[in-house]
């Protein structure tokens, strides 16, 4: 009798629990039949493969954002990083060769991370400071760099990346689907993403069970930069330009994505699935905007209202 | 009539289902001292939370100069003259001493008169016999005089009886002399003083009456010098049965531990060894510095001086990383904050410690070996769960309590510190919490146990030592420990 309690109990929980983890999916597939309905332009497969391929950096920038909040995090810089990336990449891909492009893009967004989580993770600054700096920095160095004019990209491996596809996908959908899949297996396969997840929940206890928290923390900024690396390189393809001015407000959308998706900005709540349907959700909203002729600055408002609609929802079904 | 300042008859209340006072009477005559002791949950604070108005009594009477009066609200308290003291002291640290002094009354309609508010301010200070500058900012000021602002605080607004909770705890020897003598001053303008303390020096050296406390009830009141320590002691801890304690196979082999004068932050040169196989106890009362000494020996805090030696070899310890890696274990006092991912399942966190053993390649996480494992921790501590996949949260204090214990019984740990291991746990998980400790203590494990329970202390220890105000007051072997040999150490008396 007793036994028979018990464990409906701890069953209605999991099962509130369950539901909760697919509400971004729902919403997906909602907004999805919606968008359908809404325009006819919507569901072409060439408004559908633009569409992703403009979210593909987003998408990557959002699964390095993900880490970091999971952690308690916050990083506030991925959209200047990206611009920076970008911006070192056309250079050295306009002055020398693609692999030096290559190696510089990735070892400047390596240091950008470097320095901000050795602040967050050594020095106890707040992420929220820290990284507010870098933005400002990385945004800096790339008018340096560009001295405030976008640089032509002319090497035609990287136009081809940008702009090209296999099977019909574009490359830059295939690379956010492969760095997908590797946040997705190591959130949920190894050590360091459950760690990175305990972390966020209750640091304290992480440490106090011998494991060097620190040392997480800082990869967890590395990875974010690094990611925002290849969201410059991409950007460049596309576009055609390493611009100073890309990536403005992508921290927002890259943060906003993570918290559609279920994420908690206190840390130890968020999956890269539901993050991954945050992306969609926000990135369909503007498309279907834009196919129906909704102007810029209200769709801005709109997007306002929908993450707080978003997260209201996450919550009542919490309590 | 009015023999008494402050009378409190028959009071009752309890918090859910916990009696916290069951049918108390204390009574404060006008112009004395009144020491009230007790350990820690003896019912003291809420007490006097109920006498000034934080806290509504569930039944019973208070008399104050001979008026029933109901006490509803702090507010209603101030205003029958009951003014509280607390350990964390209620000040503006950007504010000036003056300003503090008389922060809910700086002037008519909000104007302040900074000459007059200063005047006024050095002269309730100067009745204190203290010479203060009002003008000064809190902030820059030590502590002591922290505590004589708050105390000139309460008195400027006409206060009866002024309550203070452990006001020496934060205090030096020096300061608390000064502390005393204005009590003293105080005594003689008729204000009536409950002073709350569990040391015995202090208590016997200021007090004119002294009323013991234990479970919620009075076991003894009377005037200080028809007491004496022992007596007062003995009414505090009562008696309890000792059969609890399972019996240990295991006999105390060589050395494994030894901490050399060691000192940190809250705790000072602090010396003793720990045998495998032997149970060493950790006894103090609360904030004496116990929890601060282990965690510097594991390293989740700094240690200022000292030397920590694993079987003969002196280790630098940094990090709780380092501790793990050198063979220390530490399960801490507070479970929930300290000891477990709350929403995380069984699984993740009973490894926590010994991921290592469960890693594949990459850092892979090999799920059928971590499930084995759990099962196998869960069934050996008989953990209450139906799967390992049950978020910790979900489990009772006594079984997360276990979990927390398991985390460290795969890991090579050679010396394990246990923090308050049975604090809120029931009284069935407590004896299979001491037959797991008897289970370190077979695999020659050195053991350090702390709690704030002396019956634990004197039937799972096989050696203690007693730590008062950071300073460690004595050793007692086995056959020493006793409720009153421990607790004369602890409230900084001494023994013979």
């Amino acid at each position: 009798m007793n036994g028979v309690n018990i464990s409906k109990l701890a069953q209605k929980p999991a099962a509130r629990t369950v539901l909760k983890n697919y509400i971004p999916a729902i919403v997906f597939l909602l907004l999805l039949i919606v968008s359908s309905i809404l325009s006819d332009a919507f569901f072409t497969s060439q408004n559908i493969f633009n569409l992703l391929r403009q979210l593909s950096g987003t998408t990557i920038v959002s699964m390095g954002m993900l880490l970091v909040i999971l952690t308690g995090g916050i990083d506030l810089s991925v959209g200047s990083v990206v611009a920076m990336t970008g911006v070192i990449f056309s250079y050295y891909a306009a002055s020398s060769n693609l692999a030096t492009a290559l190696l510089m893009a990735f070892a400047c967004a390596a240091l950008a991370g470097l320095i901000a989580g050795y602040f967050v993770a050594f020095q106890n600054m707040a992420p929220f400071v820290v990284t507010l700096a870098s933005m400002t920095a990385a945004r800096g160095i790339a008018y340096i760099v560009s001295k405030g004019t976008p640089i032509q990209i002319k090497n035609p491996i990287v136009l081809a990346f940008g702009k090209g596809s296999i099977f019909r996908i574009p490359f830059p959908v295939v690379t956010a689907v492969i760095i997908f899949i590797i946040i997705w297996l190591v959130l949920r396969y190894t050590s360091f993403g459950r760690f990175v997840q305990a972390m966020g929940s209750n640091e304290t206890a992480v440490k106090l069970s011998g494991i060097r928290v620190e040392y997480y923390k800082w990869a967890v900024y590395v990875i974010s930069a690094l990611l925002c690396a290849f969201g410059g390189i991409i950007s460049d393809g596309r576009t055609g330009v390493g611009s100073p001015n890309i990536g403005n407000g992508l921290e927002l959308d890259a943060i906003a994505s993570c918290v559609i998706g279920g994420a908690s900005l206190s840390g130890g709540r968020g999956s890269a699935p539901n993050a991954l349907m945050g992306v969609l959700i926000l990135g369909m909203i503007g498309n279907i905007m834009n196919l129906m002729n909704i102007a810029g600055y209200p769709q801005q408002v709109i997007k306002g209202v929908i993450i707080i609609a978003a997260v209201l929802m996450q919550r009542s079904k919490k309590s | 009539m009015n023999e008494y300042r402050v009378r409190m008859e028959n009071i009752y209340k309890s918090f859910g289902g916990v009696k916290a006072l069951k049918g108390v009477s204390l009574q404060v005559r006008q112009g004395e001292i009144h020491a009230l002791v007790g350990e820690n949950g003896a019912g003291k604070s809420t007490l006097m939370k109920i006498l000034s108005g934080a806290y509504k009594k569930d039944r019973g009477e208070i008399y104050i100069d001979g008026a029933c009066v109901e006490i509803g609200s702090p507010r209603r308290g101030r205003d029958l003259g009951v003014g509280t003291i607390y350990q964390e002291f209620e000040l503006a640290s950007d504010l000036t001493v003056a300003e503090n002094i008389f922060l809910d009354r700086l002037g008519p309609h909000g104007i302040i008169n900074w000459k007059n508010l200063n005047r006024r301010a050095a002269k309730v200070l100067a009745d204190l016999g203290f010479d203060l500058n009002p003008e000064e900012l809190v902030g820059n000021i030590s502590v002591a005089y922290q505590q004589v602002v708050e105390i000139a605080k309460v008195l400027s607004a006409d206060t009866k009886v002024l309550i203070l909770d452990e006001p020496t705890a934060v205090l030096t020897p020096k300061e608390s002399e000064k502390l005393f003598h204005t009590l003293r001053l105080l005594k003689q303008k008729g204000v009536s003083i409950i002073y709350i303390s569990h040391r015995m020096d202090e208590i016997f050296e200021i007090a004119d009456t002294i009323t013991i406390m234990r479970d919620g009830e009075v076991t003894g009141s009377g005037r200080k010098d028809d007491m004496q320590v022992d007596h007062v002691i003995e009414l505090m801890i009562g008696h309890e049965l000792a059969t609890l304690y399972p019996p240990r196979e295991a006999t105390p082999g060589e050395e494994i531990l030894r901490v050399e004068h060691l000192s940190g932050k809250a705790f000072s040169d602090v010396s003793f060894t720990v045998r495998r196989g032997e149970v060493l106890g950790i006894s103090g009362l609360v904030g004496s510095g116990r929890t601060e000494i282990v965690r510097a020996i594991f390293g989740a805090d700094s240690k200022l001086s000292g030397h920590i030696l694993l079987n003969g070899k002196e280790v630098a310890i940094h990090s709780p990383s380092d501790g793990m890696r050198h063979g220390i274990g530490l399960v801490p006092e507070n479970r929930k904050e300290q000891g477990l991912v709350l929403d995380m399942p069984i699984r993740y966190n009973i490894t926590m410690c010994s991921i290592k053993k469960v890693l594949g390649k990459l850092g892979i996480i090999q799920r059928r070996k971590e499930q084995a494992l759990s099962n196998d921790l869960i069934a050996k501590l008989n953990i209450k769960t139906d799967t390992p996949e049950t978020p910790v949260q979900d489990l009772s204090g006594g079984n997360q309590q276990k979990v927390v214990i398991a985390k460290w019984f795969n890991t090579d740990s050679q010396v394990i510190i246990l923090d308050e291991p049975t604090r809120g746990v029931d009284v069935g998980a407590k004896v299979e919490i001491y037959h797991l400790i008897n289970e370190f203590a077979r695999r020659n494990m050195g053991i350090i146990l702390i709690s704030s329970e002396l019956s634990e202390i004197i039937g799972m220890c096989d050696r203690a030592i007693v730590i008062d105000a950071g300073r460690q007051t004595g050793e007692l072997q086995k056959s020493e420990l006793s409720e009153l040999n421990i607790m004369k150490l602890a409230v900084g008396g001494k023994v013979k």
